[in-house]
């Protein structure tokens, strides 16, 4: 089987890190040369993980709903105006509360891509499309298409959305399945 | 109107993997062409500006670390972020302090060492730019996707193919083999692209402007002080600068990019020309090819075409030297190559010496109107910055 991405951008690192180390026994030094141009880099000695705590708190009710099989906006009150991704201010009213509606699950195809090359937190997935889709509402979202043999999307196409789990993480998400 | 602001000193690196350099040594390779192009010293600059947009690279205070070791320290300085458009954010910015009249002399200076961390570390980061929650975390789009999103719309809409979005490609490919800044020095033909495997369907690898290390600078001068140090100094006559929303999703149009648009628009306005049928105004432009995608929305976001008919310059190779519009004679970011925060800065300095008639050999647009336009996007037209430089002394 050929290795994943993830498992090359590892293997990569390994490499990376194991000649430094040799570099580290020899002459004291975590330095990598390339054996093509013959220039030294020094291999960083701290690392940096990145793992965000994001708040979600103001619009949480849409996280809680996800488990209801609902996808929820936010609509001003004053305007009637949709706001997907949910938020709870109207720039365009700004005394204006906002209340909580559920979206269309039905829309259609706006525009699409199937990404091939993977960001690194991604690299363990197959190959994934991801799709703007209009609801039936008018709101636009974006999210990943249920299909990935580009013959088989088309724009204008219709999709519905479905809540459901995203593996191997197992949180609830959403996605846009091909009627 | 403010005063009249010149470029009077320009610098590049070279671009490609400069592993060799760290981030102020390579932003010194362009600080360093800058003082000698202009005969100026670091204790003549009143005002920097650095575009630098990082993560990828270690230091956090670039602008910090790059103004000290150019001999800097003490000026008024700071970092701009306006991604793949910094660069002509630092521009606006050091342009601003002199048509002010808060500075005479400033500089922007644009560095981006991409290749010090892994490219899938890079990718990520990039993919990220956007509404990092609603658009990365669940969604893992990339920067090439993005785009595609807009390729995929577009060529529905007007029928443009592969090949077409492949044109773009040969052609910065074969002007950056004249460029010796250039990270690509190799022209492609029509197989080598069209081989080349997806990286964001229908976008392949080609279609692609690579990571990047590199750096540039201008030094930009009032009236008075441009007039004491060059006989041949080059103006900015406009800069017109929008912006698009975070979230893709929100746009309503995916074959143009609105913030051009609205950028190219107040740039024209500002220099008093008309924003259809430009390509005449214009010896020469330099424009955001990020993907080929990228580059033939360019051609109808800034008017030099209607819209839908911008895939048709490429195909009739109407962006060549002698064709309608000579588009990225640098080999655009595509193949010069594509330093985040470098890349406006090095397309005002590739428009200036154009302008001058000091491009290389093979490469030099016939100069006749003695004005060229930069188009430089920022994220998938989340910022958006066009300018109009001219020989010409700008109207009052």
């Amino acid at each position: 089987m050929p290795k994943s991405q993830k498992e090359e951008a590892i293997e990569f690192l390994k490499q990376m890190e194991a000649f430094a180390n040799n570099m580290k026994s020899s002459i004291g030094i975590p330095m990598i040369v390339d054996p093509k141009t013959n220039v030294a880099v020094w291999y960083d000695q701290r690392e940096l993980n990145l793992k965000f705590m994001i708040s979600i708190e103001k619009t949480r009710k849409f996280f809680e709903s996800l488990s209801e099989g609902k996808l929820l906006a936010t609509k001003c009150v004053k305007t009637g105006e949709i706001l997907f991704p949910p938020q709870v201010d109207c720039p365009s009213s700004p005394e204006s509360e906002v209340e909580w509606v559920e979206l269309p699950k039905d829309g259609e195809l706006v525009t699409y891509t199937i990404i091939t090359t993977k960001p690194f937190s991604f690299s363990h997935y197959n190959d994934y499309t991801v799709g703007i889709a209009k609801l039936s509402n008018g709101v636009q979202v974006l999210a990943w298409v249920r299909e990935t043999d580009p013959k088989k999307l088309r724009i204008g196409m219709k999709v519905k959305l479905e809540i459901v789990k995203r593996e191997p993480e197992g949180y609830l998400t959403y996605e846009f399945v091909p009627v | 109107m403010g005063r009249k602001v010149a470029v009077v000193g320009i610098g590049h690196s070279k671009f490609g993997v400069r592993n060799d350099a760290n981030i102020a040594e390579l932003a010194w390779e362009s600080i360093k062409q800058a003082f000698e192009s202009s005969n100026l010293e670091p204790k003549d600059i009143q005002y920097v500006s650095v575009s630098n947009v990082g993560g990828w690279s270690g230091e956090p205070l670039p602008a910090v670390v790059v103004s000290e070791y150019a001999g800097l320290t003490g000026k008024p300085l700071h970092r701009v972020e306006a991604a793949c458009a910094s660069g002509s954010s630092a521009v606006f910015n050091a342009y601003n302090a002199v048509s002010s009249g808060q500075v005479d002399i400033a500089m922007a200076i644009g560095v981006e060492k991409m290749n010090e961390s892994p490219t899938p570390t890079v990718v990520e980061f990039i993919g990220r730019a956007g509404n990092y929650f609603w658009e990365f975390e669940n969604f893992g789009l990339t920067f090439p996707g993005y785009y595609a999103l807009y390729a995929t719309a577009y060529m529905s809409k007007y029928g443009a193919n592969e090949e077409d979005l492949c044109q773009v490609a040969i052609k910065n490919h074969y002007y950056a083999s004249m460029n010796p800044k250039a990270q690509f020095q190799r022209k492609i033909d029509m197989p080598t692209c069209m081989n080349s495997r997806y990286i964001a369907w229908p976008l392949k690898l080609f279609d692609s402007s690579p990571i990047t290390d590199g750096s540039a600078a201008v030094i930009l001068a009032s009236e008075e002080v441009a007039k004491k140090i060059t006989d041949s100094p080059v103006w900015i006559h406009s800069i017109g600068a929008a912006s698009g929303s975070a979230n893709l999703s929100k746009r309503n149009d995916f074959t143009g990019l609105e913030a051009a648009q609205l950028a190219a628009k107040m740039a024209y306005k500002k220099a008093g020309l008309e924003n259809e049928n430009t390509a005449k105004y214009f010896d020469v432009a330099e424009v955001h090819d990020c993907f080929t995608i990228a580059e033939i929305m360019a051609y109808e976001d800034l008017g030099f075409v209607k819209r839908g008919e911008g895939y048709k310059l490429a195909k009739e190779g109407q962006t060549y030297i002698g064709g309608l519009i000579p588009v990225n004679l640098s080999g655009g970011l595509k193949a010069k190559g594509h330093p985040i925060g470098a890349t406006g800065v090095s397309m005002v300095a590739e428009l200036t010496k154009q302008l001058l008639n000091k491009a290389d050999k093979g490469r030099q647009a016939t100069i006749k109107n003695g004005r060229a336009i930069a188009h430089n996007v920022g994220g998938t037209g989340h910022y958006a910055y066009v300018t109009i430089l001219g020989l010409d002394k700008p109207k009052d």
